[in-house]
């Protein structure tokens, strides 16, 4: 206790959010997502047992945006309690905003050879609409897909938090909301397109979209932010403020009745969780080369709750796990067995919910304690949050330990 | 012309004796050239033929008048009927020449059959005859109408038969005629009169169109005494139509109100058990038309039942296998039921495949009530709204008087001293849901009969309910009523002002806030059970 | 310590106001200055028509132990919903010290002034630690950017400890809060709201569940708090209310009907009629 801990760097802590082991396997897969995949795609020949296609590169680079999304969707359901069904609205923002700035780089190589998007052109419209300003710049759409979603989210969250509304009513009302957005969205004179969406992406600052380094690049970042989301979320759930989070869940009036406003934990959380989206939204759809409104449909948020639920809530980890679990599947399915797909993914929902309420990482995390003949494996994933705090560093448990010294 | 109706008039007022057979020289002259010519005929022919001849200017209107060498004969399909004594002959002639007719014939034709059917002795023919003039009548009928006016006694007919009189006389040059003519018009519920009433209001170059004052001054109220009826009955349209759309909404959410409001259950797959009644009506369709085909009008009624049962079985298996293990935790019971919904539409896209199946509306629900000249009330919708009206009753009584209803409600608002005192809790549980879903059901049959029958059709509408029961208030029956009315009006009268997209988006909106501001909904319960 | 109508004067703790006119008071802080630390009056609360309040009037003295009895429905409850912000009374007055208006403010708001509740039910968080249950009620800035960057210096960390020695959960410190026994609940629920530093603490049934022992050391904390803090004890265990041996008020139908010292409340003819029925 030399040093005073409120001045140690934040970037520290941040390192200290995660144990090694995590550390070594974020690593690795940095190393894979960064060096492995460009050299075994672009590198290697197509013929070559080792070359990854493009199918590969645009799937799993899809499904790291998705897991995004799935661990923004475990912050605030795992940890807050709060299940949104409007995650795909944000999600779908993001991709959105971003896409208004893919339309402005096609320029005149659209269908009809005009400055204007071709929908607008199809439209009879004569310039662009005053919200399309400044779309042409890369910046200003950068800007735009952290702010906007988040704006939306804030001034909603604000509201409704406020309210206390709660539980399933949030749910409802969120996913109202993404009902609400979508039939907006499916008008052609809200100026995103209608039913169409963006497609016919060309470039990406100059760079054609559709070239395999600029895909590889894509992937790199997909990986990174991905890579980002996981230690922010990690070093938010392991802080103070996770604690808070999580006690909120727990017993709210308890929390207010000591003094903490849960209106701003939840806003906060809540605002961070969709800009998240936002971010795996933008990122997701130069990858995929569409948005359409059909991203804001109530099935495709609810995926999202499916996702956090099969790989395990309040594991950070586990919705990663569970968003590749199901894509995968999906995307098997869907190429093999089209007519079962939806059989299979009923069942995901039954399943989980039914029996797997800790997902695939609590049902490992028995095994393992049953393996080592644990006594308190009933509470799992609890227990992993308390961990963190012991993992969270040497400045909590110091006291702790003198205060156990001094009881001896 | 005038003397055409004048000759129809005197023959009809002095009926008398009736020809077996119309003179084939009354008949020849149809066939001549020029249409002058043929008005002389058909003159002549009414004055000489009367009654028989109907048919022939019936079939010259439809321009299957014919000539087979010197005959006059009707070509109707493959048979070739005589003119003269509308005999078929056999057997059938060379067709050797149609008599062709022009638009001014038509016209002709048409006033003509109208007056000949203004006097027949059947009242339905009259009161069409009369319909038909009243919106469009010209000065050159006005001694055909002063005469039937003379004759009639229905006081229905005679309505619409002065309203045709004003018609004709408003260009009549005595003013006080006009006059008389432009106030009677103001009673008029019909967009038409408007059209006629309209020009005497404008100037034509400097001078008005209308030179007296006085009819200039009535043509003005009329006109407005006619849009204020018109705007009336928009406005009674548009709340029919939102009241239907109300029992729609109605229909769709009462069964989660007892799921939802009163077991606190989130039935995502509520709206694939909607489906799940649609597809019954569907199946007992297809049951009638194999096996009692001359029933089949009757295939909704047997569908009530069936809807009710297949939809009430699936929710005893939905709770039995899923729901009941979940109770008290609402988010996994929304996740799981979301689910089984997912299940549902595979199974049903299996079963009848992915397309939407046809169900038609049986005949007595065709149609409908005009009620005003321009509102007509069809008889589907007020059947629903009459059906829902009777789901809520039926549900409402079984809540509040039967033995099961008092169960269900000691389960939910006390579940532990419900069991104590012998309520078998877990049955009533399945019972109380398997209500719930069976209503559903019924509001599956009644949408079959207005909406697409597909395996998606459930999701359409789970919004909607969740919107209506959110609203309500959690477990409040007349909650749910006032907030079907409420959404189903609201927006049908905002689908007037701003299109049916924006205004379902408005009103979510609208739901959003109000939410916000009053969490509990329309009926609040309050107190300290609230908060729990 | 066993009166409640203890003088301020020998309490160094108290700091802000005296009995002195023209003080100075920055705004949100507790003003003292009459010696009154609760101040309700004519509270009315109705839900449906039902009067869970009917003009309640009550002061409770700064520095005092307050107990709190009255049959079932009586308004105990309902009583501390409206103090903590949680239920608006319909109509009435409830100021904490001389300034503050608790029918205006939010339940963190009047948590962070200085009142801290104990329900009748214990309320803890279950998947945290004693050890977390505690940091998190600590005195502190409770705002979210703080909270996100907090970290425990050691002077929180001796607070914690020294908390934790008084309701004797040191030894399971590291456990998770949801495995303690019931009493164990209580008293970590009891340390949380010492951990908040109140002026006020109101305690619902705080003995509920406890062994005699535990009650009679609950007892002797409380005695021990009185003076430094005022406190509010709704309690149905007379036992426990004679130790405390404070005031005593008992609550029927929603308002006042008796105060005073435990043995005189006990022989008010109406108190007996209450409770026993006629």
């Amino acid at each position: 206790m030399t040093s005073s801990p409120a001045r140690t760097p934040f970037i520290v802590r941040l390192g200290r959010s995660l144990d090694a082991r995590s550390w070594l396997l974020i690593g690795l897969f940095a190393a894979f997502a960064l060096v492995a995949v460009p050299v075994m795609h672009l590198l290697l020949p197509p013929g070559n047992p080792l070359h990854l296609s493009t199918y590969f590169i645009t799937l799993t680079g899809k499904i790291l945006c998705y897991a995004i999304v799935a661990v923004a969707m475990d912050l605030i359901w795992g940890y807050g309690g709060i299940l949104s069904l409007g995650h795909g609205l944000f999600f779908a923002l993001g991709g959105y905003t971003f896409g208004m700035y893919l339309m402005r780089e096609i320029g005149r190589d659209g269908s009809y050879q005009s400055d204007l998007p071709d929908f607008m052109v199809f439209l009879d419209w004569k310039e662009l609409p005053w919200f399309w300003t400044g779309s042409d710049h890369f910046l200003w759409a950068v800007l735009l897909v952290l702010i906007v979603p988040a704006l939306i989210a804030f001034v909603f969250g604000y509201f409704a938090f406020r309210s206390r509304i709660k539980g399933v009513y949030f749910s409802i009302i969120t996913q109202a909301l993404t009902y609400a957005a979508m039939l907006l969205f499916f008008r052609n004179e809200t100026g995103f397109g209608g039913n169409n969406g963006f497609t016919d992406f060309k470039r990406i600052l100059g760079y054609s979209i559709t070239a395999p380094e600029t895909r590889v690049v894509l992937f790199a970042l997909s990986a990174l932010a991905l890579i980002g989301t996981l230690v922010l979320a990690r070093f938010l759930v392991t802080s103070k403020f996770g604690r808070i989070l999580t006690a909120i869940r727990d017993a709210e009036s308890r929390v207010m009745f000591i003094g903490y406003n849960p209106l701003w934990y939840k806003l906060f959380v809540w605002t961070l969780s969709a800009m998240l989206c936002a971010i795996a939204g933008a990122l997701y759809v130069p990858q995929v080369g569409i948005i359409n409104p059909s991203e804001m449909a109530v099935a495709n948020s609810i995926e999202i709750a499916i996702w956090v639920a099969v790989g395990g809530r309040g594991t950070l980890i586990g919705a990663v796990i569970g968003a590749f679990i199901v894509n995968l599947a999906k995307s098997w399915f869907t190429v093999s067995f089209p007519e079962y797909w939806l059989f299979f993914l009923g069942t995901l929902f039954i399943v989980s919910t039914l029996w797997l309420p800790q997902g695939v990482v609590g049902l490992y995390r028995r095994l393992r304690a049953g393996r080592s003949n644990r006594q308190e494996s009933a509470n799992d994933a609890e227990k992993g949050a308390g961990k963190a705090r012991e993992n969270c560093g040497a400045p909590a448990s110091a006291p702790l330990a003198a205060a156990k010294g001094a009881s001896a | 012309m005038r003397t055409i109706r004048l000759i129809v008039a005197g023959w009809l007022l002095g009926i008398a004796c009736a020809h077996a057979a119309i003179d084939p020289a009354l008949l020849g002259p149809l066939a001549s050239d020029g249409n002058d010519a043929k008005i002389v005929a058909i003159t002549a022919l009414v004055d000489g033929a009367q009654r028989e001849a109907l048919p022939v200017l019936k079939a010259m209107a439809r321009g299957s008048l014919a000539l087979a060498g010197e005959r006059v004969v009707i070509v109707d399909g493959e048979r070739v009927i005589d003119a003269a004594t509308n005999a078929e002959i056999v057997p059938a002639p060379e067709v050797t020449e149609s008599i062709g007719i022009n638009n001014r014939l038509r016209r002709e034709l048409a006033s003509t059959l109208a007056a000949l059917r203004l006097f027949s002795s059947d009242r339905e023919i009259r009161w069409e005859a009369a319909q038909e003039l009243a919106s469009g009548a010209d000065a050159e009928m006005l001694p055909l109408l002063e005469k039937a006016l003379a004759s009639e006694a229905d006081p229905e007919i005679k309505a619409r038969l002065q309203m045709a009189y004003a018609q004709g006389s408003i260009g009549s040059s005595d003013a006080v005629v006009r006059l008389s003519a432009v106030r009677l018009l103001g009673e008029s519920g019909d967009p038409n009169v408007l059209q006629l009433l309209g020009p005497l209001t404008e100037k034509r170059g400097d001078s008005w169109a209308e030179p007296d004052s006085a009819v200039r001054a009535a043509a003005g109220t009329s006109i407005r005494a006619i849009e204020k009826r018109l705007a009336f009955a928009e406005n009674v349209g548009r709340a029919f139509t939102g009241v239907s759309l109300a029992s729609i909404l109605l229909l769709a959410a009462l069964g989660l109100a007892i799921t939802y409001g009163v077991m606190g259950v989130i039935n995502m797959a509520h709206g694939e058990l909607l489906m799940v009644g649609a597809y019954s009506a569907w199946a007992m369709q297809s049951v009638f038309q194999a096996y009692f085909p001359n029933l089949l009008d009757w295939y909704l009624l047997a569908a009530i039942p069936v809807g009710f049962c297949a939809a009430a079985l699936v929710g005893v298996l939905m709770e039995r296998v899923v729901i009941r293990h979940l109770y008290g935790r609402p988010l996994e019971t929304l996740l799981a039921t979301w689910g089984i919904s997912l299940f549902l539409i595979q199974v049903a896209r299996t079963v009848f495949g992915a397309q939407n199946v046809e169900v038609a509306n049986p005949v007595w629900m065709a149609g409908g009530i005009e009620v005003l000249p321009n509102l007509l009330l069809p008889w589907n919708r007020i059947i629903i709204i009459g059906f829902s009206v009777a789901v809520l009753a039926a549900m409402w009584s079984i809540l509040n008087l039967s033995r099961m209803g008092m169960f269900v409600r000691a389960v939910t608002q006390n579940r532990p001293m419900a069991g104590c005192v012998g309520v078998p809790t877990g049955r009533i549980d399945t019972m109380a849901f398997a209500l719930g879903a069976g209503i559903a059901g019924l509001g599956g049959v009644a949408l079959s009969q207005i909406a697409n029958v597909g395996p998606d059709m459930g999701q359409g509408y789970i919004v909607d309910s969740f919107m209506v029961v959110v609203l309500g208030g959690v477990g409040q029956l007349a909650g749910a009523v006032w907030a079907a009315l409420g959404l189903g009006v609201m927006t049908k009268f905002l689908e007037g002002w701003t299109g049916a997209v924006v205004a379902k988006i408005v009103v979510l909106v609208i739901i959003i806030i109000f939410i916000q501001k009053r969490p509990q909904g329309l009926f609040a319960l309050k107190g300290r059970f609230v908060e729990s | 310590m066993n009166s409640g109508d203890l003088l301020l004067t020998d309490n160094p703790d108290w700091d802000s106001g005296t009995a002195e006119l023209g003080h100075m008071l920055k705004p949100g802080q507790l003003d003292l200055s009459h010696k009154v630390v609760l101040y309700l009056d004519g509270i009315t609360v109705s839900f449906d028509g039902f009067r869970a309040l009917n003009k309640l009037s009550l002061t409770i003295d700064a520095g005092e132990l307050r107990c709190i009895i009255g049959p079932n429905g009586a308004g105990k409850t309902t009583m501390m919903d409206v103090i903590t912000g949680k239920t608006r009374p319909d109509e009435g007055k409830a100021f904490f010290g001389q300034t503050l208006d608790l029918t205006r403010l939010s339940e963190p708001e009047i948590a962070h002034l200085g009142i801290g509740r104990k329900f009748q039910k214990p309320t803890i968080f279950e998947n945290h630690t004693v050890f977390e249950n505690l940091e998190l009620a600590m005195k502190t800035d409770k705002r979210v950017w703080r909270s996100l960057l907090a970290l425990l210096d050691s002077a929180a960390g001796d607070r914690i400890a020294e908390t934790l020695q008084t309701i004797r959960l040191t030894a399971h410190a590291d456990r998770l809060a949801g495995l303690l026994s019931h009493g164990q609940k209580q008293w970590l629920e009891i340390g949380m709201l010492l951990m908040q530093e109140p002026r006020l603490l109101l305690l619902d049934e705080p003995v509920a569940g406890m062994t005699d022992e535990e009650t009679e050391r609950t007892g002797e904390l409380f005695l021990t708090l009185a003076g430094k803090h005022s406190l509010v004890v709704v309690e149905h265990d007379m036992a426990f209310v004679k130790q405390l041996g404070g005031k005593v008020t008992v609550l029927h139908e929603g308002s006042v009907l008796a105060e005073g010292a435990l043995e005189d409340v006990q022989a008010d003819a109406r108190v007996i009629e209450v409770y026993l029925g006629r």
